[in-house]
């Protein structure tokens, strides 16, 4: 009972957010709805919480329709927002409580599921929640989402605007729920955070791109991609676009990941072009795919 | 002073009640320098950069930018810097030219100077089919482009960047950094900070800023070497984790 989503369309005035979006989410899955702002996650999140009805298309959270059943969905998901949507001004004990006394529960009674995340600000219990640092925020809204343990968590975005730090420790907390037999969709436009999820779709201006595997998706890649270095990165990058049999050029931390049109592509070729342009420290070395090349060779086309 | 440091910090110091948020920070930035400014959330780099712009007045300690004293000349600072961040960008009610005029206005150019401004600008970003249309029609990536360049519009010395590129789309984060590596290339020097760790490794030099202190300041080959690492990431984390 995870997540079926069936030729789903949504449209605001003239723009398109969702357009024919279609895939299941398995029972006990952590997947990944991986893509840049305005492609579409938060409708689709919107419209699986039962808070937004769709244009066309049918979709089921935990075995309910997400229109007929809307009210059993509600008791039965857990759903982090992606902008913080919290009492600001009760305490973080206080919201906690809210949220389960609404959902007809009580702290005690599902503690064990939201302990780990819990005792990191039960030693601010009595502040205001809108208080506190970016980090507390985002654990409070995450309890506040399990409270009632629910079957399918949606966390929108939780991660966006956190630091690697916050973002690994996020992470192992998802992985620890997802264990405890939890359904978890999970959005985020940091690709290196794809890795972690069992199956990921890339999504851009509303159309799905591809939905695989984190590996299989890389190996989908067809292209060889070359790490090239050199002393001067700004020369590099103008120089390399400037090449006439260049397909991609783009910069990838200290590198620049590049792929030739040829399929007959030697490399000492390209290097005797750059030192013509007067570049010095060269190196050319094959390297392997990542999601973010695979995403930005798919948006491309 | 050194003409080539266009950023020179020394012990400077931020404290509310009795929590030190900047704890006596020493660094220096050179002219056309990419400087990466790095740190966890609640590190203390916002703080750190308020002061550098001239918004929030230092308790201890000094800093001179673009030559003047943050704490006595901060107007003579707000003229002679740009500043972008995702929260305060370009008014999304106003027209892409619109905004540019404006801005122009605020820096004080003349009229004339807007008008060719604008023209060059909107030209390189390729953005002459949408010059009328209200900014908030624009995709993000879209504005973010527009935003930095309209920080640029009165030649600063320095351009702050408070997490330009988050939530932008691959490609087009890319496309912003080479906006960045354009303004260095002509002397700019680009303050910036961000998240996403291979961006840190676009940077000339990088601090990392942990519990409002500086922990670590080199060139990203350099920090990688001294924490024997493969890569920014780690870093940061071996870093920031402690």
């Amino acid at each position: 009972m995870g997540i079926t989503i069936s030729k789903i369309s949504k449209s605001y005035k003239k723009v398109k957010a969702l357009q024919h979006i279609s895939f299941d989410v398995k029972p006990g899955e952590l997947f990944g709805l991986i893509g840049p702002d305005g492609a579409g996650k938060t409708t689709l999140f919107r419209i699986l919480t039962t808070l937004l009805i769709a244009d066309e298309g049918l979709a089921t959270v935990a075995g309910f329709d997400v229109v007929a059943d809307y009210k059993s969905i509600r008791k039965n998901v857990g759903y982090m927002p992606g902008k913080f949507s919290l009492y600001q001004d009760l305490t973080i004990k206080e919201n906690l409580t809210f949220f389960a006394t609404i959902f007809g529960t009580t702290i005690e009674e599902n503690y064990d599921l939201i302990k780990e995340i819990y005792v990191q600000i039960e030693p601010f219990e009595d502040r205001r929640a809108g208080k506190l640092s970016g980090g507390m925020k985002q654990k409070l809204a995450l309890c506040c989402a399990l409270i009632h343990k629910p079957e399918v968590l949606f966390l929108d975005e939780p991660t966006t605007g956190v630091d690697p730090v916050s973002r690994k420790e996020f992470w192992e907390m998802l992985k620890r729920l997802q264990q405890k037999g939890i359904t978890i969709l999970v959005s985020t436009p940091y690709m290196d955070e794809a890795a972690l999820c069992d199956r990921i779709a890339l999504i851009q201006d509303g159309k799905i791109l591809e939905i695989d595997t984190p590996k299989a998706i890389v190996k989908h890649y067809s292209k060889p991609i070359y790490n090239v270095r050199a002393q001067n990165m700004y020369q590099l990058i103008n120089s390399l676009k400037e090449y006439q049999y260049n397909h991609s050029v783009y910069p990838f931390g200290e590198y620049v990941h590049y792929t030739d049109k040829r399929t007959n592509f030697n490399p000492e070729e390209l290097k005797m072009y750059l030192e013509s342009k007067n570049l010095t420290n060269i190196e050319i070395k094959i390297t392997v795919a990542t999601i973010e090349d695979t995403f930005m060779e798919l948006a491309k086309s | 002073m050194n003409n080539n440091k266009v950023i020179q910090v020394k012990s400077l110091t931020k404290m509310f009640g009795d929590f030190t948020a900047v704890d006596a920070i020493t660094f220096d930035v050179e002219k056309g320098e990419i400087f990466g400014f790095l740190g966890a959330n609640g590190a203390g780099k916002t703080t750190a950069m308020k002061m550098l712009i001239g918004i929030s007045k230092p308790t201890s300690g000094e800093a001179k930018v673009a030559g003047f004293d943050v704490s006595k000349q901060a107007e003579d600072i707000k003229r002679n810097i740009g500043y972008m961040s995702q929260k305060f960008a370009l008014y999304d009610d106003l027209t892409v030219k619109e905004n540019i005029t404006f801005f122009g206005g605020i820096y004080g150019l003349s009229r004339k100077r807007i008008k060719e401004k604008s023209a060059v600008l909107i030209e390189e970003l390729g953005l002459e089919k949408v010059s009328n249309k209200l900014v908030v029609s624009l995709p993000l990536g879209w504005k973010q482009k527009l935003s930095f360049s309209v920080s640029l519009l009165h030649d600063p010395k320095i351009v702050f960047l408070d997490e330009p590129t988050g939530g932008v789309d691959p490609i087009t984060r890319r496309q912003f950094w080479e906006l960045i590596y354009k303004a260095a290339h002509q002397g700019t020097t680009v303050f910036v900070t961000t998240h996403y760790m291979d961006e840190a490794e676009y940077c000339d030099r990088v601090s990392i800023m942990v519990n409002g202190k500086i922990e670590a300041l080199d060139t990203p080959k350099k920090l990688k070497e001294q924490f024997k690492v493969a890569n920014m990431n780690d870093v940061f984390l071996k870093l920031a984790r402690g």
